[in-house]
This record gives structure tokens, sequence and C-alpha cells, in this order.
């Protein structure tokens, strides 16, 4: 166990620092000079030299990164070129607003996905069953771009029960903030639901076959305790894998809805600095995303180790 | 040894999955789901016909793929076309699914539109066939040190976060149908080529390959004429699915508009176009065809996947 974990910890590190190179090189994959960028093209070489001086240009480029990383851990990713806000503030109003949407829409996806798929898995085939798997096969071909606009038109400009644009900090308004979120949660819980229930469904059936559930049924007991006390958690594997699976869709996910929905999270302002040539803020959100993507999957690795203790046997 | 090797294997295939098709779960399902003797009814009836719905959905596909290659040929208006004595028309005779607020042709948009997402996914699966598939095809028949860092190599490149690092590099390379094109290739390439080396490694040791290895054939030749038929079927599924999530990503950066440059249509930008604030109110039209055309799309690909994946018995022991 222990071995097994230092070896994913190794591998965390390792893909970190990739993730940390790759990202600092992008800014040098930038066509023409940076000071250029900066200072316009009509500004002095004098200008520009002493520009180069002070941003740390004419250092050879490992120096650089040592430099860069080195403000990465002081939590100095820069400043944006346009605002001149540092781009850690950016990001730490920024981030609160992903989380709430992704565990919004996921605590939304387990309470419909998880009960639907323990009534259905009893008894396959039969209409309900049918029903689900038919409109869940439907919802894997809805990703967020194309099913938000649909409910925006119906839900905010048909009906008028969301706003269709807007967002209320939770701090400010608690209630007017769940409210503003619940759109957009929907909006990127669908696939969601899709995964969660047909793998669940798939596993629960199988699992309603084996010897010890015909052992639990024969001694009487309830089908409730079956369905929870013996068949849930070893058909909840799968289940766990495909979470984490779906953290990265996830994330595509919160990137559009703040953008139709113009709520100011991570996405938002990432799609906003590419469209502004912002350079360092695209560099500082995108280190940081795929950075938590990394160490999310580590944590949900973990987390797989606990329900089912055979991944780690070697 | 097969423990550590494969137990490796099938926790990491779900992840790379996961990045790449987001949205879109019938690779998930495929991957993630542990191999049992399921009384799925679907599983049970291999060899049942495709069905109604199977044909249904290579029409949809096949009408638009001729489509968007006749593009030019159909007597369409010109996409770019802005029409003011037309604007936001509904649909008549004259534009079959109306016009936008610049008066321009819904149905020569999204026929153009469909360009866009068929060129970028059909592409990339393709080239990321050619590269990851044969990579995989060899390092899962040879194994040793070329198996080790291409494993290593495609679990790095699977860790980052599909749509933040395309959206990274379109930031700082620009976008084109072109530049689009080459980044989503990359991208599915270690996909791809987790895919079919898990296929090709499954075939390596079977009798058919040992007769044929002493016989005295060539590694080429039992890689091409003994394995590769296998993994075909495989590949082809996987490919298919992963066109659909191809085709989800590059949606999405067209919506976010990190795509092709406007005014070039695509059914990404054509629904964010539709989608902006006043625009649901006025012509709700713009929005709804690309949307339902993407609906129908990943769709029928999912359920083409899908019945392909059952037909040809693919579980995930492999994976």
């Amino acid at each position: 166990m222990a071995k097994y974990f230092l070896r994913r910890f190794l591998q965390l590190v390792v893909v970190a620092f990739i993730i940390s190179v790759l990202v600092f090189l992008l800014v040098h994959l930038l066509p023409g000079d940076p000071t250029v960028v900066i200072l316009g093209a009509n500004d002095t070489a004098h200008n520009r030299a002493i520009l180069d001086q002070q941003l740390g240009l004419n250092l050879p480029l490992w120096h650089q990164y040592v430099i860069w990383l080195k403000g990465v851990f002081h939590g100095n990713l820069g400043q944006s070129y346009l605002n001149h806000q540092p781009v850690t503030a950016t990001i730490k109003s920024g981030w609160p607003i992903d989380v709430e949407l992704i565990i919004i829409s996921q605590v939304i996806a387990f309470l419909v996905a998880i009960p639907l798929a323990l009534v259905t898995s009893r008894r396959p085939n039969r209409a309900l069953d049918n029903i689900s798997t038919t409109s869940t096969f439907g919802m894997l071909a809805l990703p967020p771009f194309v099913i938000a606009p649909i409910m925006v038109a119906v839900f905010a400009v048909g009906l008028h029960w969301f706003p269709a644009t807007g967002y209320v900090p939770f701090t400010q308004d608690p209630a007017a903030n769940i409210h503003d979120m619940i759109l957009p949660s929907l909006a990127i819980t669908a696939g969601s639901i899709a995964v969660y229930y047909r793998l669940f469904r798939s596993d629960l059936i199988s699992t309603l076959q084996e010897d010890f559930i015909t052992m639990a049924r024969s001694k009487g007991l309830s089908n409730r305790w079956i369905m929870w006390r013996h068949a849930f958690r070893p058909s909840s594997f799968s289940l766990l894998a495909a979470a984490g699976v779906n953290i990265g869709a996830l994330i595509a996910g919160t990137f559009i809805v703040e953008f139709l929905f113009a709520i100011p999270g991570l996405g938002y302002s990432l799609v906003q600095a590419v469209n502004q040539r912002d350079y360092l803020v695209v560099q500082g959100i995108t280190l940081v995303v795929a950075v938590a993507y990394v160490v999310l999957q580590f944590i949900i690795d973990f987390l797989f180790t606990v329900v089912d203790p055979r991944v780690t046997r070697e | 040894m097969p423990d550590d090797r494969e137990l490796a294997d099938t926790r990491s295939a779900p992840r790379l999955l996961t990045n790449q098709v987001p949205g879109l779960a019938a690779a998930d399902e495929l991957v993630v789901s542990r191999q049992s003797e399921t009384l799925d009814s679907e599983d049970l009836l291999v060899s049942k016909p495709m069905g109604i719905l199977f044909w249904l959905a290579i029409g949809w596909v096949g009408l638009v793929v001729v489509a968007a290659i006749l593009a030019n040929v159909l007597p369409l208006p010109n996409p770019d076309f802005q029409n003011y004595s037309s604007i936001n028309a509904s649909p008549s005779l004259h534009h079959l699914l109306g016009t936008d607020d610049l008066g321009r042709d819904l149905l020569s948009r999204l026929i153009f539109g469909a360009r866009v997402s068929l060129v970028v996914g059909f592409c990339s699966v393709t080239v990321g066939l050619l590269f990851g598939g044969t990579l995989g095809l060899i390092s899962g028949y040879k194994g040793g040190r070329l198996d080790t860092a291409l494993n290593a190599g495609s679990f790095v490149l699977l860790a980052f976060p599909a749509i933040v690092a395309v959206i990274a590099i379109v930031a700082f390379w620009g976008a084109s149908l072109f530049k689009v094109t080459v980044i989503l290739s990359v991208a599915v390439i270690p996909l791809l080529y987790r895919v079919v080396r898990a296929s090709s490694l499954s075939f390596a040791n079977r009798e058919f390959v040992t007769a044929a290895r002493t016989l005295g054939a060539t590694s080429a030749r039992i890689v091409f004429r003994e394995i590769l038929p296998n993994v075909v079927p495989v590949a082809v599924t996987f490919g298919l699915i992963t066109v659909a999530g191809v085709i989800v990503i590059e949606g999405s950066l067209a919506f976010l508009g990190l795509s092709v440059p406007l005014p070039t249509p695509s059914w990404g930008n054509i629904i964010a176009e539709g989608s902006s604030n006043g625009e649901l109110n006025i012509n709700p039209y713009i929005m709804l065809w690309p949307v339902l055309s993407m609906f129908l799309l990943l769709l029928s690909i999912n359920l083409i996947g899908d019945r392909l994946r059952q037909r040809f018995d693919i579980r995930e022991g492999l994976l």
C-alpha cells in the first residue's frame, strides 16, 4: 500500500514537473518578441533592451524557468499586461465558482443516477428501465454547448424561471447565488447523469447475479437491504472511476457555461485572456487548472483503494 | 508477469478516455465497466441484425457528410452573404431554414459549418490512428524498452486535461482549421495508442501468432498480417467514438470563439452567435438548427459505435 502510493506520488510529481515546463515554454512559443507585444512595434531598441533585462528575457532559458518556478511557489504568477492585476488574484476570485458549479452538478448527477439505477437494475428490460436507458443514451450526445442554449431558451427566455446571465457572489447573497447557479449546473450535469447511470446499472445487474446475492435472497433478506448492503459497494468501483474520468469533461463544461452565462470563473477569465492576448493570465490559469486536475486524479485513485483494496495488491 | 503491467493498464485506460472525450461517454463505459458476464441482453445477442436505428444513424451521418462535401455544388447562397432585405427571416421556400440577424442563409451556414466538424473529427482521428495505432501495434507486440518509453509518454500526455491544453495552445499558436486539426490529432494519438496497444498485446501470445513465428515469419509480417486484422475492429470502433469526442471538443472551442475564426461558419460558433443575449428572444432558429444537427450527429456516431462494439464483441478486459 505504502509502496503503491509512493510510486503514484512520484508519478504525480513527474507529471506536475512536465506540466510546469510545458506551460512555461508556451509563452516562448509566441511568434515574435514579447517586448514588442508589451511595448508595441514602434518603441526604440534601447527601451526594449531595458525591458528584456527587467523581465529577465536575456537569461538562458533554463535560468528563466528556475526564476519563474520560484515565483510560482511564492504565489507569483506575474501580472496581467492589461489591467496589471496579479494573475493569482484573478485565480483566487475565480476558482471557487468552478468548484461550486462542479459540486452542484455532481450532487445532482449522483442523486438522479444512483436511485434510478437501483430501481431499474432489479427489473432490467422493463418499461422504466428501457426508458431510462434510452434517454441516457441520448444524453450522451448532449455536450454542454449543445444543451445549455436549449436550457436558456426554455427556462430563462421562455419561462423566466432563471436568469439568462448574471452572477451574484455566494458571500453576498447565498440564495440568489444558488438560484443563478442551478441552470449552469444542470447544463453540465446531463453528461454525468448518463455516464453514472449506465455504468452503475450495468454493474448492479451483474452483481445481482452473483452467488452471494442468491445466498442473501435465500436467507430471506429484504430487497432494500440486499441492494444497499450487499450489491451497492461491489458495484460502485466503476462509478468512482468514471467520476474521476469525468473531471476533464466537467472542466470543459464549466468553461462553456461560464462563457454563456457570463459567470466570472476561471474558464471565463481564461477565454477572455485568450481573446485579449493576455498571455501571463492564460499561462497562470492553464498551470493551475492542469495541476489541480492531476492532483484530483491522485486523490480519486486514493479513494479508489479505500473502496476497492484489491487495487494495491501487487 | 501479468500483475503489475495489467493492473496499471486497467486502471489508467479510463483516465485517458476521460480527458479526451468530454460529454461523450460511450467510450468510458467501454473502458471502465469491468469484465462481467452480465445478463444484459445486449451482450447476449451479438449477432442480431443491426436494426433500423443503426441504418437511420448511418443515413444521417451519410447525409451530413455528403452535404458537406457537395456544399460548393449545391444550389446554396454564399454562407457569408449578408442579405439585409431578409433579416431574421423564418423558414420559407426561399430560405429553407430561415436567415440570421445579418440576413445570412442558415441552411447554407449549417452545411458549410458541418465541414469544420467533420474535417477536424475525421482527419485528426485518421492521423491519430496512423501514428498512435502503428506505434501501439508494434509496442504491444514487441514489448520491451520501446513499450515502456511509449507507455510513460502516453501517460504524461493523457494526464493533461485536454480542453485546457488545447485552449492554451490555440491561445499561443493561433486558431485555424489546419492548426486545430493538428492540435487535436496530437491530442488523440496517446489515446488511440493505448487502445491499439492493449488490443495488440492481447493477441501477441495467441496460438496463431506463435504458429506464425514457428513457421519463421518476420516480426513485420506477424504484426501486419496476423495481428493487424484482429486489431482493426477495435481500432475502428474506438476511432469512431473518438471522432465524436473530437467533434465535441472542436464544437466547444468554436463555441468559445477559439476555433476557426469568424465569419467562417462552424456549428459551434453558430450556436454561440445564436445564444447571445437578445438573439434567443428574437430568432431562436439560429441556435436551434446547429444544436439539433450536432445532437443527431453525436447520437448517430455513438449508436454506430455502440452497435459495432456489440457486433465485434469488444469488452474491456482488453484495456
